[in-house]
């Protein structure tokens, strides 16, 4: 097995906060990260997968197909956005970095090319 | 104690992305731009492991480490055309995978005894790395 990774930058405002957690609670939990109008980053996304080489075109795996992928799905979707603010689906999700890579892999996992698996 | 020491490693080398198996415009067709001559600065990420010496606190000598990478990529690779000028790239299409792959086969052998190889990561660009953690 081969890996292949791609990463990609995305500029993205968000906010550590439990809403099941009082203000004060919140503030010890996460400190600063609990600033009551957000902050932001620029994070940067890899994604990796892993294949078998092709004896002809010495790739692994088809790197269009997951560039189509993270553009469609992670950058198009968040990129200059507040994740915290305009994903209701997602309100459930406290954005921490953890919680963030469980949600684009989940994202991204669905549109892996044939033959590749995401690592 | 086992840890994992990392070395990375700069060069520049020119290759195209082209299949002697494939004609002409199956290459153009597979490959596009990348069936063109042209070159990268490649950055390679070496990580061995192995046990912390006691009296050194080091897992390897990193002058041994700093010969067997000059030994293994830069007298081979660096300012160099993949295609044509690495005998281990003859048949193959010097793709990011494969020379990760042989990256990884060419330090093994070199390492001193109870040292082992964890991971070789090879950027193509700062967007783009091929990872392998041995057969």
């Amino acid at each position: 097995m081969i890996y292949l990774g791609r990463r990609i930058t995305i500029s993205m405002a968000h906010r550590l906060n439990n809403p099941q957690l009082s203000e004060a609670q919140n503030r010890a939990l996460y400190g600063k990260c609990n600033n009551p109008n957000g902050h932001g980053h620029e994070y940067v996304v890899e994604a990796t997968c892993g294949g078998e080489i092709d004896p002809v075109t010495g790739f692994s795996v088809d790197l269009g197909a997951i560039d189509a992928a993270l553009r469609r799905e992670i950058f198009e979707r968040f990129d200059h956005r507040d994740f915290d603010a305009d994903f209701p689906e997602l309100a459930h999700v406290i954005s921490s970095g953890e919680n963030l890579a469980k949600v684009f892999w989940d994202l991204l996992a669905p549109h892996v090319p044939e033959g590749a698996t995401l690592a | 104690m086992s840890v994992i020491l990392t070395r990375k490693v700069h060069f520049c080398a020119s290759h195209r992305e082209y299949s002697a198996a494939l004609s002409e415009e199956e290459n153009r067709r597979v490959f596009g731009k990348y069936a063109n001559w042209h070159g990268h600065n490649y950055l390679c990420e070496v990580s061995v492991c192995g046990e912390v010496d006691a009296s050194t606190g080091m897992v390897i000598d990193l002058k041994v480490l700093s010969e067997i990478l000059d030994d293994v990529i830069m007298r081979r690779y660096d300012h160099k055309n993949l295609n044509l000028d690495v005998p281990a790239f003859a048949d193959a299409v010097p793709t990011t995978e494969i020379i990760v792959m042989d990256i990884w086969r060419q330090i093994v052998p070199r390492l001193p005894q109870g040292m082992g190889l964890h991971r070789v990561r090879l950027y193509e660009d700062p967007t783009l790395f091929a990872e392998y953690y041995g057969p």
